[in-house]
């Protein structure tokens, strides 16, 4: 192998390449490390944590379990997010499939508003929503927070479920008609089958959520047994001098594991939907 | 021809439908669907026009006697103005649908007058059944979600933008102690007049406004850059450096950002104490106004760019190869390729998502709010802090200070701003002009 005067300059660069690539990786890493390093640190505090600890401890995690509420968030969230996910899928599907396949008077404007309002920030109806809530005894109720989940998620979840509907051929639906299907057998027996991809997209997306919210669940639940992870979590860090770091950190892990993975896993479904939309234009 | 035309049967039909929900129905022969028309309006008259009227008295006077206390306990409960105005509101959404079924049965009378003007039958019950199942299919499987929209979504909206002329607001407005009122544009002028109140709005427009901006540029160009490096062929296990990059998205963000705050503390996060290890000075990173800002830029790039790279990465590899050949062939260097046409046909492919990221992060309340709370506090602002956006802003003054009519001026001018920036962004699209996509 000859050494040219480009061929240094290329392997230069590619050097330099892998270089960045992995100062960046140490940025992106070393939050992540440093967060499950605290939570194996024997200390309490910000500044008792060490990097580098001198031993390592699963006691925070243990204390987590047993002595503070955060079972019950994690049971409470667990719950909120099964029952958002199956409610705001049930709305979601039938409506999106009336859309996508179905000419009616009021669909245009329907779609048109749906749209709009999937840009606004949920929380500022927050008022009304505490209000109306309160009204209906719904306050401080789980059943109260997934109602408000599952109206937040229609808007966006129905344009998403509509447009991967609209991309299925119809001519499977036609030939079922003609063998005398009707609409809600074509739906369950030839749409949904052939759309997995975004209901499983939709009911992550919608069992995700709940673990992800902090305004409405801090707007809607008020007593302690009630609270969700976000809330109890949010409290923990930024209660009077913050001496429970540690403990904080081992409840930070617990939630973020489990949730990484969905997201890693919906991340092909997401990135692919976005991509076909931009493409689209 | 007026003559004529009153004395068709659809004609009579849909007069007698006017009087009376059912009269046109019964007319034409239809008995069943007559009665039971007449029937509805008979108890809708019995049973809900006190009800709806003692609605809108509410929602027009909000209520006229206050609560009354003799030393601190409640002799008299008197009237909940908000509760009468959520009252009010809903009355008015029943009253729109009942109003609708009452237009849909006169016109029901007046197409089957019309069937028996041109000599035929009308339908028997049978056929009717049939015809409502097939024509109502879309509505019954729409109707579930249109009531969770309009009752959760739509109805708080409107609730919100109502508040904005009323002066509901701690310590004086404040129900059940006190009666709220109708104030007209007064919030509105008072947000311009009152000098604190437009010293803050004005500071927060603008740092919301240059935050919305940075904000989406600076993770939409670091994004594009490694994606592009990604990308390029020099680069071995791209799938590793792919699943790193993609981390900080796939980590649930008020987790991250609670992270950051620790990280960030200036007396004992462990960024300052490298600082301090090192050699330098601690920088008051969440502390001081102009830190905070940097602070929340640099996070949110943290946070962010993942989104784009993942996003342009698969883009990258759709362009067409065509485009470069010809412009190989016109000499273009490798840089200059990437300057005059990749970029600018991934700014113009991803314009529309671009306008939504600047959209959302213009409401990022998450961030600001878990990471910054606001702060630090800064003394000229009406109850707000120095990185406050304005939805952090509305959420401090909903929550923490019960000044809910200055709050809800807020939302409205915050959704004139979406409002405008999703209609142009949707009126360019394709799924807009084309009749069948939507």
């Amino acid at each position: 192998m000859k050494l040219t005067l480009d061929g240094i300059k290329s392997g230069l660069l590619t050097v330099l390449i892998h270089l960045l690539l992995m100062v960046t990786a140490i940025l992106i890493l070393l939050p992540v490390i440093w967060i499950i390093v605290s939570s194996l640190n024997p200390g309490d505090t910000l500044l008792a944590t060490a990097l580098w600890p001198k031993k390592l401890t699963l006691f925070h995690y243990q204390y987590l379990w047993e002595e503070t509420d955060y079972k019950l968030w994690y049971f409470n969230t667990l719950k909120v997010a099964t029952a958002n996910m199956f409610l705001s899928t049930a709305l979601i599907l039938p409506a999106a499939y009336a859309f996508s396949r179905f000419r009616f008077k009021g669909r245009r404007l329907s779609l048109m508003t749906l749209l709009v309002l999937q840009m606004f920030p949920s929380f500022m109806g927050m008022v009304a929503v505490y209000v109306l809530l309160n009204q209906f005894g719904l306050l401080d109720s789980h059943l109260g927070l997934v109602l408000v989940y599952a109206g937040g998620a229609i808007p966006y979840g129905t344009w998403m479920v509509k447009g991967y509907f609209d991309s299925i051929p119809r001519s499977m639906e036609e030939a079922a008609r003609i063998d005398g299907a009707t609409n809600t057998q074509t739906f369950i027996k030839i749409v949904l089958p052939l759309s997995y991809p975004i209901v499983t997209f939709t009911m992550l997306n919608n069992f995700v959520g709940p673990w992800l919210d902090f305004i409405f669940a801090r707007l809607v639940l008020r007593s302690d047994c009630n609270k969700t992870l976000a809330v109890g979590l949010f409290e923990m860090v930024t209660g009077i001098g913050n001496t429970k770091f540690t403990t904080f950190a081992a409840g930070a892990v617990l939630v973020a594991v489990p949730i990484t993975l969905c997201y890693m896993f919906l991340q092909r479904y997401l990135i692919l939907g976005l991509a076909a939309g931009a493409i689209k234009e | 021809m007026l003559y004529k035309i009153s004395k068709t049967r659809a004609f009579k039909a849909a007069l007698l439908s006017t009087l009376w929900m059912g009269l046109g129905q019964i007319y034409n022969g239809q008995w069943l669907k007559g009665i039971l028309y007449a029937s509805f309006e008979l108890i809708l008259l019995v049973y809900f026009r006190k009800p709806f009227l003692r609605a809108m008295w509410g929602l027009w006077t909000l209520g006229e006697t206050p609560q009354q206390r003799v030393g601190g306990k409640v002799v008299f409960q008197g009237d909940h103005s908000i509760f009468l105005m959520i009252e009010g509101l809903i009355a008015i959404f029943l009253f729109l649908i009942v109003l609708s079924i009452y237009i849909y049965n006169i016109r029901d009378a007046h197409g089957y007058g019309r069937i028996r003007d041109q000599g035929k039958n009308v339908m028997g019950g049978n056929t009717i059944y049939k015809a409502l199942k097939t024509n109502s299919y879309p509505y019954i499987l729409v109707i579930p979600a249109s009531l969770f929209i309009v009752f959760l979504v739509i109805l708080p909206l409107i609730f919100g933008i109502l508040i904005a002329f009323t002066n509901y607001s701690s310590p004086y407005h404040l129900p059940p102690k006190s009666l709220v009122d109708w104030v007209g544009f007064k919030n509105f002028i008072n947000i311009v007049k009152l000098k604190s109140w437009s010293y803050t709005f004005w500071g927060i427009l603008a740092w919301n406004s240059i935050w919305a901006i940075i904000g989406t540029f600076s993770t939409y160009f670091i994004g594009l850059f490694y994606a592009v490096l990604i990308n390029s062929k020099r680069v071995r296990l791209k799938r590793l450096w792919r699943t790193i990059f993609i981390l900080p998205w796939a980590i649930p963000y008020f987790v991250s950002i609670l992270i950051f705050r620790n990280i960030l503390n200036m007396q004992f996060g462990p960024l300052n104490q490298i600082l301090v290890s090192i050699g330098l000075t601690r920088i008051p990173w969440l502390v001081d106004p102009f830190w905070a800002k940097v602070s929340i830029v640099i996070v949110n790039i943290w946070l962010g760019f993942p989104y784009w790279m993942a996003l342009l990465s698969g883009m990258l590899g759709v362009i067409d190869k065509e485009i470069y050949e010809a412009a190989e062939i016109d000499g273009a260097r490798a840089w200059q390729q990437f300057w005059h046409l990749t970029v600018p046909m991934l700014l113009f492919s991803t314009s529309p998502l671009i306008i939504m990221s600047i959209a959302s992060n213009f409401n990022n309340f998450n961030l600001i709010y878990l990471l910054t709370g606001g702060g630090p506090a800064n003394p000229n602002y009406v109850f707000a802090g120095s990185t406050d956006i304005i939805i952090s802003w509305i959420y401090k003054l909903t929550l923490e200070q019960g000044q809910y009519h200055m709050a809800s001026v807020m939302s409205i001018l915050i959704f004139i701003f979406i409002a405008t920036i999703s209609i142009i962004n949707f009126r360019r699209t394709k799924t807009f002009k084309e009749e069948d996509l939507l």
